[in-house]
């Protein structure tokens, strides 16, 4: 419990002692935001890690090779994100619930093992130093996480937040009544494949190496996770999740060699005791529409 | 390496993933639900049978079937743990996912956690190693057909594969069960109306799929051998859902002749790019094939609602 009490006793040396850790927790909550962004839209989409690794290595190989600073470097790999979430979210966003997940699943394992895993600018997969890497530029990253929390915030009262809202409710629906679905389908995908790249660059320059196994498959469940835990209703859920979830393990050093155990119960115990996630709430979720079980199986209450 | 051996290899390979991906096409057939456990499943049952053959001594004709039959047990956690509470309460399309995705979780790192001492010490020591069946479980017989090299444990695996496939196929189209079944995958409430307990299909259909988890688990443990707690995740998981989606969703049929589609195609790009585009492969073919065509290669009538 020292975790937790040192934070209130000994801020500053809390601070000191974990400060890779309110770096993850930023990070995590700019990639949680990015996947909240299509959960809104009411899309299913896991390729944010792939966007996040476009973002890492873009930031680290333009400091390597053109000393382009940290805005310019990340500003680049979030247009390279955008260019490819335009050309790969055109095709796929045709794809409905579970098929557009593993579709954007199978996006980002080809993007880590099919590209990063061999072409000689990536490191063939051994990583990549990064010559100007800054561990402690922790701010850029909650400065982040603090004007996407306002724009998520304010989403719902511009037009493109009630389109989203309804294309979640009902996507025939929504057609129906005029909103361009397919445009504004695109739009979420590119603006979480534009913040999962910020964030990746962001990430990739508080660290000296990157390494192409930080993208895989298990992280992009883990963003996933920490959305849904955090409950999707509002973009609180999603931070409240990043930190919470980023710093249990922490928190419970205790049982540190059974922490996944601990962390897997968890989500089993939220998803099924309250589905809507630790600040959402009961029956209101814009997203729960869209995204109801595939079928419904009469109940024994239900006659 | 002679082509035509690589591929035999490709079929042998081809075997464990049907053998998988079956069982998780299974499962989301009839309730489509991506059930991310079947790969943790996968891992527990090849590492069971290796705790029984490595500490106890057990012969592998004992130890195999103990494996399948915890297998199976799994299958009824995930069903009442991590499923069935969902579709009570009617949660969200994702929701299934994610408990899952928990249930793998903790899977994986109870047996990563094992090492001396615990109580899963019992069928597993070795922590987050990865560790082989102790020499002569398995008769180290190499057959030859003129230059082709066929071990008997590969062949074995084939046979037992194709197999299954078979007893499948006849208790899904040919039995009262594979009736209620297609039944429950084409329309719950009308499956329920017409006096289907659709609970106990659902329970049935998940505990044979973990078992054919675990069995592919099994021959993938003794075949290749390498068992870790991460082969579920690392060798499997992902090359099904590659598999389910070529094959066309549901479609059993379809699952089968993607899964040794891809064994073949895996073991041609390793002789001919090595081990990374090998890895490519399968989420290219998954990417590609969702956007070009989704419904799989031999689209079925349940994928029309895709």
């Amino acid at each position: 419990m020292t975790f937790v009490t040192s934070l209130f006793t000994d801020p500053q040396g809390w601070y000191r002692a974990h400060q890779l850790l309110v770096g993850q927790m930023g990070v995590n909550a700019l990639l949680a935001i990015s996947i909240w962004v299509t959960l809104f839209a009411g899309q299913l989409t896991l390729a944010n890690i792939g966007f996040m690794a476009i973002g890492g290595y873009t930031t680290v190989i333009l400091a390597a090779h053109a000393h382009a600073p940290l805005v310019l470097s990340a500003g680049a790999g979030c247009a390279l994100a955008a260019g490819t979430a335009l050309m790969v979210g055109l095709p796929a966003l045709r794809l409905r619930g579970v098929f557009l997940a593993i579709a954007t699943i199978g996006f980002s394992e080809f993007l880590r093992f099919g590209l990063i895993l061999n072409l000689p600018i990536t490191g063939k997969g051994q990583g990549l130093a990064n010559p100007a890497a800054d561990p402690a530029a922790i701010w850029p990253v909650w400065a982040s996480v603090a004007v996407a929390a306002w724009l998520g915030w304010r989403v719902k009262a511009t037009r493109a937040g009630v389109a989203w809202a309804a294309i979640a409710e009902d996507e025939v629906a929504a057609r129906s009544g005029g909103i361009d679905t397919t445009r504004y389908k695109l739009a979420a995908f590119m603006i979480g494949a534009v913040l999962a790249a910020w964030a990746g660059a962001l990430d990739a320059h508080m660290n000296f190496f990157i390494d192409p196994a930080e993208y895989g498959f298990n992280r992009a469940a883990f963003v996933l996770v920490l959305a849904v835990v955090g409950g999707v209703a509002t973009v609180v859920g999603p931070i409240l999740g990043a930190i919470v979830l980023t710093a249990l393990p922490e928190a419970v050093r205790a049982a540190a060699s059974y922490r996944d155990v601990l962390f897997g119960t968890l989500l089993i115990a939220i998803v099924v005791f309250r589905p809507e996630g630790i600040v959402g709430r009961r029956r209101q979720s814009p997203v729960a529409g869209a995204l109801r079980w595939p079928w419904t199986a009469p109940g024994p209450d239900d006659g | 390496m002679d082509v035509v051996q690589q591929l035999v290899n490709g079929v042998f390979l081809g075997s464990i993933y049907a053998v998988f991906a079956v069982g998780y096409t299974l499962v989301f057939g009839v309730l489509g639900v991506v059930n991310l456990a079947h790969s943790g499943v996968f891992m527990l049952a090849a590492a069971i049978t290796y705790g029984l053959v490595a500490f106890h001594g057990a012969p592998l004709w004992l130890a195999a079937p103990a494996g399948l039959l915890a297998a199976a047990g799994l299958g009824l956690v995930i069903e009442l743990g991590a499923l069935r509470p969902l579709r009570r309460r009617q949660a969200p399309e994702i929701a299934p996912l994610i408990s899952t995705i928990g249930l793998s979780l903790v899977f994986v790192a109870l047996v990563e956690q094992s090492r001396g001492g615990g109580w899963l010490s019992f069928v597993w020591r070795d922590g987050a190693n990865s560790v082989r069946f102790p020499a002569g479980t398995v008769p180290d017989r190499v057959w030859h057909v003129g230059r082709l090299a066929m071990p008997a444990d590969k062949v074995a695996t084939v046979v037992i594969s194709v197999l299954l496939m078979a007893v499948l196929g006849v208790v899904v189209n040919r039995t009262q069960v594979g009736r209620a079944m297609r039944a429950v995958a084409e329309n719950p409430r009308a499956a329920c109306l017409l006096g289907i307990d659709v609970d106990r299909i659902v329970l049935w259909t998940v505990v044979a799929s973990s078992a054919m988890a675990g069995l592919a688990g099994i021959l993938y443990g003794v075949t290749i051998g390498d068992i870790s707690p991460y082969i579920g995740r690392d060798q499997v998981e992902l090359r099904g859902l590659a598999v389910i989606v070529l094959g066309g969703v549901g479609s059993i049929r379809g699952s089968i002749v993607a899964a040794y589609l891809l064994g073949m195609v895996e073991v041609l790009a390793l002789l001919g790019f090595g081990a990374n585009v090998r890895a490519a492969v399968a989420f290219a073919a998954l990417f590609g094939m969702l956007v070009v065509r989704p419904g799989g290669l031999f689209a079925s009538p349940a994928a029309e609602r895709a």
